[in-house]
């Protein structure tokens, strides 16, 4: 069980060729040329004490504390700004040490609190230690002199309280808020003895530009900045170290626990994704496992109009396995199918599909990376020969030049943003390509070098444009491009992107983006040094979402930017486990590993270890389940840990779908949208209550443990396991670690995954095998996985969604920092306090010409639906496009969008819809329709049965 | 199945694949797609819609669809 306060070494690592040899306390160490004498000595078993350092931010040398005697050097410098040299002797206990550090302790605690038996943090405060360490036996100067002690505390935060009486203003609050997150929310205000730490304008945490990442939190050494969640139930007891469930970042957090109850998750230090960093979501918003909307008794119903009977486990199973043989008699064997969860864990995701595969008989799986990131998998696949990004997160730190496509990094992958911050403050380059003026285009210390603020839906234009002046001012890596690349398809790309059609100039009425701009971003991108593109939904979610995608590879490849630490194309994937979703096979045309099913070879392999023969041609998407829903050649869905319902476009289409399911199972947390039309609802366990691996976007498979027991009884997989086993199809698995031995046997890329390889290594980029047994941080080093990169040629379609004079403004949807996908988990947390309904953005000037102002109420219209928020005058959004959130089922927003998809994976088009906006006074049809649903549903759960058996 | 809604999704691959190579390059692409990544019942369906007249596909699409469904 890891410890509840790892080894802190007070200075941050350093990476050096050369090392240093001294002596600390009579103990020889050898470290990296450039440690500082701290974290030397704690190398060496000895622990200085210390206050101002801890190893995750610059050393400050404030406080005084750490002060050493050097062999040779007068005075007492302090060791955590004093850096190593060959021979040096350091003393770190001496009598004159141990009394300088008594005085400067004397000095801290006559101006602070004496409550350390009712402190929140009595025992886990290194104020309180520190003391201790030093032999502080009293205070000389006494406690009646001018203090702080009467300072007001600021609780206006909802996940951590600030109380200044207990400051000793070491600012590593401050540095956490600048080296760390890159948001300089916080300063030190005043100088001297009136020196305050100060949010803002000297204002309320909640009033500031605080996003509440909890870096600050986690700096503090006393009780200043200190969790509610500690405060209200005390200091934790022991911990386990797990992966985050939200976004494709996959930080690593220590779940802090007291029993089964956790008391507080803290981002691990150790964690290769986030290196002891955290966001409000990871950090704070967890709270939505014990919500009292769980549903933890499975309950099935025959008509969705009926209220619900809670039933055993076995019950539910039986019925639901009955009702799926019963449709698949009646109907055929492809009348049935299921969607994993890009939430759900890799042993789970694997599971559904074998579920589907083996036990259903068929091949209708697909998973919710159809509606976001399907085009990544298609694209990289085709060009590049692998369905991934091409780097680890940390490659970024030797990037000169950064191109973000169509991500809002510091909303969607908050912790990654923040190492792309820290390598742009240290002087890297930025490049914006994005509809919106999203915050990184113009924040603290950061500002894009190019902001191209395209038109909605004409990415490929633009790659085309940065491709033509790459090619036609001789900004191509011949050397890279002949080596590595096919040379007939980039003779016809180059040829291609050549002509003058597709000029920054020519395409600057398409675009709308000036092609000046367009010319000094493609410059910077071929002539920057190390170049690294990392995009997200803004490119995929388009009807040419995958030819952008190969666009984006193929820019990579001319200029040489692929193959090393530093550059690469990385697609920032949305949810927690949307890789690992994917690599599991759960697209309906692929076995794990991106192998197609109609591969007899690859076929074969999966028939002799499941013991069962396979369907060889591809099955249903998801868009595809549900016309064959309507068209009725579809009847039961097997739905685990997605609320397709909310996040799939035109929801009116969606609804019609499920409605004419004659059996829709539901495995979720809570009665989500889709919950709401099911006959069975399973109910699911959240990351908390399960082990397992997530893989994030860097590849990374990551574990997670189990510190709490199931809600309801069982982990998710084990209930997939109990309905294929009703199914005729046992899958007998002990544990999850079963589950992956035999991802691990029928998967190239996994074949060296175990458990306990992930155990022993802290987590693992796949591929990892007999060719990388550690894993694989940087792909296509010596060669791409398809041996040849692949150019592809990229006309610019324009899309068939356009915009006239009914629906004259282009609408955009995307996510915000607070909340996440459908909500479904952060509506039930106090990240509310952010963002509390879906708004809609609009430019002054198209406001102004509705007559529109700020919070007004407006009705969205276009030619799929019709749908009524409120609106934000927004400055960032340009004139003529307009945008929403999705984490609110209310705000309809997908009662707006269409069916138009990508042309290769059928991904939704969510990032343009032509759409009207008018001032309006009461809610949209569909809303009130909406409501009364809801109402309805919710009065038949609660009005549900309870089970007769156990 | 929706087979207007098909022939939009086929016309959709037909333009990608088009501006890939020549003519019968493009065909043979298109066909490869759909067999790759349509389900029986949309083949079926595209398949059907191509032997009734095939409205609206655009030439190569409908040949593609021919060799992708044989009658």
């Amino acid at each position: 069980m890891p410890s509840l306060k790892p080894l802190d070494y007070g200075t941050p690592e350093r990476r050096a060729d050369a090392m240093v040899t001294l002596e600390v306390d009579g103990e020889t160490v050898s470290v990296p040329a450039g440690t500082t004498v701290m974290r030397a000595s704690v190398e060496a078993g000895s622990k200085v004490p210390k206050l101002c350092a801890t190893d995750s931010l610059e050393p400050f040398g404030s406080c005084r504390l750490c002060l050493v005697e050097i062999e040779g050097r007068k005075g007492y410098p302090a060791s955590c700004t004093t850096l190593v040299e060959p021979g040096m002797k350091v003393r770190t206990q001496t009598e004159k040490l141990q009394q300088i550090r008594r005085g400067v302790m004397e000095l801290y605690i006559s101006d602070h609190p004496l409550d350390c038996l009712t402190c929140a943090t009595n025992g886990d405060c290194e104020l309180q230690d520190m003391a201790g360490v030093v032999g502080l036996r009293e205070v000389r100067y006494g406690y009646e002199g001018e203090n702080h002690l009467k300072s007001v505390k600021d609780t206006s935060n909802p996940y951590f309280t600030f109380d200044p009486a207990k400051c000793i203003v070491c600012s590593r609050c401050v540095r956490a808020c600048e080296e760390v997150q890159g948001t300089f929310a916080l300063t030190i205000d005043g100088r001297g003895f009136a020196s305050v730490v100060s949010a803002g304008q000297n204002g309320p945490f909640m009033e500031s530009e605080c996003v509440s990442c909890g870096a600050c939190v986690q700096a503090c050494p006393t009780a200043t900045l200190m969790e509610k969640s500690v405060i209200d139930r005390g200091v934790p007891e022991h911990s386990h170290i797990t992966t985050c469930a939200y976004c494709g970042v996959g930080c690593s957090f220590r779940a802090e626990m007291k029993g089964n109850e956790v008391i507080r998750m803290v981002p691990d230090k150790n964690g290769f994704a986030n290196h002891g960093h955290s966001c409000v979501k990871g950090r704070f918003a967890w709270g939505y496992a014990t919500h009292k909307d769980r549903i933890t008794k499975p309950m099935i119903r025959k008509k969705i109009t009926e209220p619900w009977q809670e039933v055993s486990w076995a019950d539910a199973i039986a019925y639901t396995a009955a009702e799926f043989r019963r449709i698949q008699d009646k109907y055929g064997r492809a009348s049935i199918g299921g969607i994993t969860s890009s939430r759900c864990t890799n042993e789970e995701t694997y599971l559904v599909q074998k579920l589907v595969r083996a036990a259903f008989g068929n091949n209708n799986v697909d998973t919710c990376a159809r509606v976001c990131h399907s085009p990544t998998g298609y694209g990289l696949k085709t060009t590049l020969g692998e369905s991934a990004g091409t780097q680890d997160f940390d490659s970024v730190r030797a990037t000169d030049v950064i191109m973000v496509i169509g991500a809002n990094p510091t909303d969607g992958h908050p912790v990654f943003a923040s190492a792309m911050k820290r390598r742009i403050r240290e002087g890297a380059k930025l490049i914006i390509v994005d509809p919106r003026k999203i915050d990184m285009v113009d924040g603290p210390h950061i500002h894009a070098d190019f902001h191209l603020p395209l038109k909605p839906g004409t990415n490929v234009a633009m790659v085309n444009s940065l491709a033509h002046v790459i090619a036609t001012e001789g900004l191509i890596d011949e050397e890279f491009v002949a080596a590595r690349c096919e040379g007939k398809p980039f003779e016809n790309w180059r040829k291609f992107v050549m002509e003058e059609r597709n000029s920054p100039e020519a395409m600057e009425s398409v675009t709308g983006v000036p092609a000046a701009l367009v010319r000094g971003a493609a410059r910077l991108y071929a002539q920057g040094g190390n170049a690294a593109i990392y995009y997200g939904l803004g490119v995929t979610e388009h009807s040419q979402g995958s030819t952008m995608v190969m666009g984006i590879a193929n820019l990579a490849m001319a200029t040489g930017n692929i193959g090393r630490e530093g550059v690469g194309v990385n697609p920032l994937r949305g949810q927690n486990n949307v890789q690992g979703s994917c690599d599991m096979g759960s697209f309906p045309h692929e076995l794990p590993g991106y192998r197609h099913i109609s591969n007899n070879e690859v076929r074969s392999l999966f028939e002799a270890d499941w013991g069962v023969t396979l369907a060889p041609e591809p099955g249903l998407r998801i868009p595809n389940m549900f016309e064959a829903a309507i068209d009725g050649s579809f009847r039961a869905l097997y739905v685990q840990g997605e609320d397709i319902a909310q996040s799939d476009p035109n929801t009116q289409h969606v609804t019609a779908a499920l409605t004419s399911l004659e059996c829709l199972v539901v495995q979720d947390l809570f009665l989500n949208e889709t919950a709401k039309f099911a006959h069975v609802f399973l109910p699911g366990a959240s990351f908390l209550e399960k082990d397992g691996t997530f893989t994030n976007a860097e590849r990374r498979i990551s574990r997670v443990r189990k510190v709490m027991p199931p809600l309801a009884g069982l982990s998710d997989w084990e209930a997939t396991c109990e309905l294929s086993k009703a199914l005729g199809y046992p899958m007998d698995y002990k544990d999850p670690s079963e589950i992956m031995d035999e991802i691990a046997r029928l998967t190239p890329t996994f074949h060296g995954v175990s458990f306990a390889k992930i155990d022993e290594l802290g987590s693992i980029q796949w591929p990892c095998n007999e060719d990388a047994p550690n894993g694989t941080p940087v792909m296509h080093i010596e060669e791409f996985v398809r041996g040849k990169g692949k150019f592809v040629v990229t006309e610019f379609v324009p899309t068939e969604e356009r915009v006239n004079t009914r629906y004259p403004l282009i609408l955009t949807t995307g996510r915000i920092l607070s909340q996440y996908n459908v909500g479904a988990q952060t509506r039930r947390t106090m990240n509310n306090v952010w963002h509390d309904e879906d708004r809609l953005e609009i430019h002054p000037h198209d406001a102004e010409d509705r007559g529109i102002r700020e919070g007004d109420w407006v009705g969205v219209t276009s030619r799929a639906g019709e749908t009524v928020l409120r609106a934000r005058i927004a400055e960032r959004m340009q004139p003529g496009v307009v945008y929403t959130t999705f984490h609110f089922p209310g705000s309809g927003a997908n009662v707006i969008t269409t069916e138009n998809s990508d042309w290769a994976t059928n991904c939704p088009e969510y990032k343009v819809t032509a759409v009207q906006v008018t001032l309006v006074s009461h809610p949209s049809e569909w809303q009130e329709q909406f409501q009364k649903f809801t109402e309805q549903q919710i009065r038949l759960v609660d009005e549900r049965k309870p089970a007769t058996t156990t | 199945m929706n087979a207007e809604h098909l022939v939009t999704m086929a016309n959709q691959i037909g333009s990608f694949f088009e501006t890939q190579g020549t003519y019968e390059e493009g065909v043979v692409s298109v066909a490869d797609h759909l067999k790759k990544f349509w389900e029986p019942r949309m083949l079926k369906v595209i398949g059907e819609y191509v032997r009734s007249g095939g409205e609206g596909l655009h030439p190569a699409v409908a040949e593609a669809v021919k060799r992708a469904v044989p009658a």
